[in-house]
């Protein structure tokens, strides 16, 4: 069997409005639209994913938030509607997904030999989350691929976010290791923003991008700052600077999806490719891939 | 309505959002305790004359200000994020509608950013969840939930209690108030034995009895002033401050003046679950005089980060 590989990193936000403000058939509200340069570079990386050979998509999200320890989807196929408690007005998905189950058990146990709390989801209720939801469906909207989700274990509140860093690349190792032994083409996918400070107030039609803007400029000059590291391919210093960023910001990456996807692949000194940046109620979002494929990395922009 | 024009709060309950005492309470005498505690407050709610219970859930975190149910009838199956393999919790929850809005319209009044989520599928919370099953599993009395805003502090919460009591006031109906929250909130973050369950270390046990002491007292006003001590000695840093007093205190009527009684304390996977009832009276134990001022309308941030920016 051939080793099991990477191949490509997604950062993913997921902003339900992204969805919302697509109309896909799914989902329960309808909009005029908005937050296209968001929207675009999603389309524009799914495009790239397809033409990528991939058997399964892992995704790290910070709304499955654990406590004890790291949890992992266990069974083959969820259906149900997904109400986001924030922005019902905005998100009431139907969703009908498939699950890796081999290599979600493969990846629990590898995280389990090294030491990392774990635990399978096999309750058949269960409702998966709106971000594993909104990320996935703007990468492969016709969700043909099986995916593994991956619960947040809330280290940076619970301890701080030097630990979340020690914790989630110890699970990414981990789940690297499960890959490469699985056989498996994967592609990895963190769901979340960078600075995340909301406005809490909505305008009367969400998608009115004359109301669109980052909450302060001091948060889009943080933004900034990640977004030209990672162009730079200094994932690694990313990683260092996280705990200030993140506290500065409230930023999303508390959580540890970035942290996670990026030690999975070994801190990777390629750049990235950057799809687009856009503030949604405030949050500041990039689309991210790390393609470690040289002859297919692009410079997007 | 009283007589004095004040809103008829027939008692309060503060309750632990933790799915244990409603899917495993035979899995220790603790959360067989804690099961026994809200049987206790569920037979007194039936035997009150209360036409609403008001639930101000801490484990329903809203962004867009404050989130009001207010759909007639909410049914779906929870799972608790953490607690998955303990099992499912079906549920169908009648809301007063009326009440709903115009809690929202109230809060408008006072200044806060409002809405009611009315839609099939909406993802009732553990805590809610657990609270409204065992305190009114019959749906004998119809219920409003509160979100709480993740980003709001004192002034807006208490300024929030506010509404709750214009809304009762105008809608002259009797309420039973409950607060679901843990006080110390730090769980094991391994896997245990229910049996070996205790609460996570001996501070939080400490500042854990302290505050029961105040609730044994009826000195809510007290806690109230005692809540971001409270948040920066026993809560995870989850969000901006611990608010579940303020609530209470500002929704209760702001003073020291009830019977306090303390049904059950135990440990849920470390954290600090207590049941408490707490049911107005006359008489104050209190000792202490507070000069913070009290809000009656909420406007907003200070903008202090405007001020003495660059032109």
């Amino acid at each position: 069997m051939a080793k099991g590989q990477i191949v490509a990193g997604c950062l993913a936000p997921h902003p339900p409005h992204l969805v919302y403000a697509d109309n896909p058939p799914q989902n329960e509200a309808y909009s005029e639209g908005g937050w296209e340069t968001l929207r675009w570079g999603y389309q524009r990386l799914a495009r790239k994913l397809k033409n990528i050979d991939y058997d399964a998509i892992v995704i790290f999200t910070p709304h499955w938030q654990t406590y004890i320890g790291t949890h992992f989807l266990g069974l083959p196929e969820f259906k149900s509607k997904s109400v986001d408690p924030v922005f019902p007005n905005l998100f009431r998905y139907n969703y009908d997904l498939q699950v890796d189950v081999e290599l979600s058990e493969a990846m629990r146990d590898a995280a389990s030999q090294e030491g990392i709390i774990t635990k399978m989801m096999t309750n058949p209720d269960f409702r998966v989350d709106y971000g594993t939801i909104t990320s996935c469906h703007l990468l492969n909207p016709e969700w043909d691929k099986p995916i593994v989700t991956i619960s947040s274990n809330r280290n940076t509140h619970y301890y701080s976010p030097e630990v979340m860093i020690e914790q989630a690349t110890a699970l990414g190792r981990a789940c690297a290791k499960a890959i490469e032994e699985s056989g498996k083409r994967v592609v990895l996918v963190a769901s979340h923003s960078l600075s995340h400070r909301h406005f809490v107030e909505e305008a009367p039609l969400p998608e009115d991008m004359s109301k669109e803007h980052i909450y302060n400029h001091s948060q889009y000059v943080w933004d900034m700052k990640i977004v030209e590291m990672m162009r730079d391919g200094k994932s690694r210093e990313v990683i260092d600077i996280m705990p200030e960023f993140t506290e500065q910001t409230i930023a999303e990456t508390e959580g540890g999806g970035l942290i996670w996807m990026l030690g999975a692949m070994g801190f990777p000194d390629f750049p990235a490719e950057i799809y687009g940046y856009q503030s949604v109620i405030g949050t500041g979002n990039v689309i991210a891939c790390w393609d470690p494929n040289d002859d297919t990395r692009e410079y997007v922009l | 309505m009283s007589e004095t024009n004040e809103p008829e709060i027939l008692f309060g309950i503060y309750c632990p959002p933790h799915p244990q005492p409603l899917l495993s309470p035979e899995a220790s005498e603790g959360y067989s305790k804690l099961r026994a505690a809200y049987d206790e407050c569920r037979k007194r709610i039936e035997e009150s004359e209360a036409d609403i219970i008001l639930v101000y859930s801490t484990t329903w975190p809203s962004i867009i200000g404050h989130q009001i149910q207010a759909l007639e009838k909410a049914i779906w199956t929870h799972v608790d994020d953490d607690f998955h393999y303990l099992g499912s919790m079906p549920y169908e929850f009648h809301m007063d509608t009326e009440f709903a809005h115009s809690m929202k319209e109230n809060c408008e009044k006072r200044g806060l950013e409002a809405r009611t989520v009315e839609y099939e599928g909406f993802p009732i919370d553990t805590g809610s969840v657990v609270a409204l099953q065992l305190l009114n599993p019959d749906n004998r009395i119809p219920s409003c939930i509160l979100s709480s805003n993740m980003y709001s502090n004192r002034s807006e919460t208490i300024v929030l209690g506010k509404a709750v009591r214009d809304t009762l006031a105008q809608q002259n109906k009797k309420a039973v108030v409950v607060v679901v929250s843990s006080l110390s909130n730090r769980m094991f973050t391994e896997h245990i034995d229910p049996k070996e369950d205790r609460i996570h270390s001996q501070k939080d046990d400490d500042w854990n009895r302290k505050i029961l002491e105040f609730f044994d007292d009826g000195r809510l006003e007290d806690l109230s002033q005692l809540s971001r001590d409270i948040h920066g000695q026993i809560r995870v840093q989850k969000v901006v401050a611990y608010k579940p007093a303020w609530w209470l205190a500002a929704t209760m009527g702001q003073h020291n003046n009830y019977d306090g009684e303390v049904l059950a304390y135990e440990a849920l996977h470390g954290s600090g679950g207590a049941v408490i009832t707490l049911t107005p009276s006359t008489g104050s134990v209190g000792d202490k005089e507070f000069d913070e001022d009290d809000v009656e309308f909420y406007r907003g941030d200070r903008n202090v980060l405007d001020k003495g920016t660059l032109e």
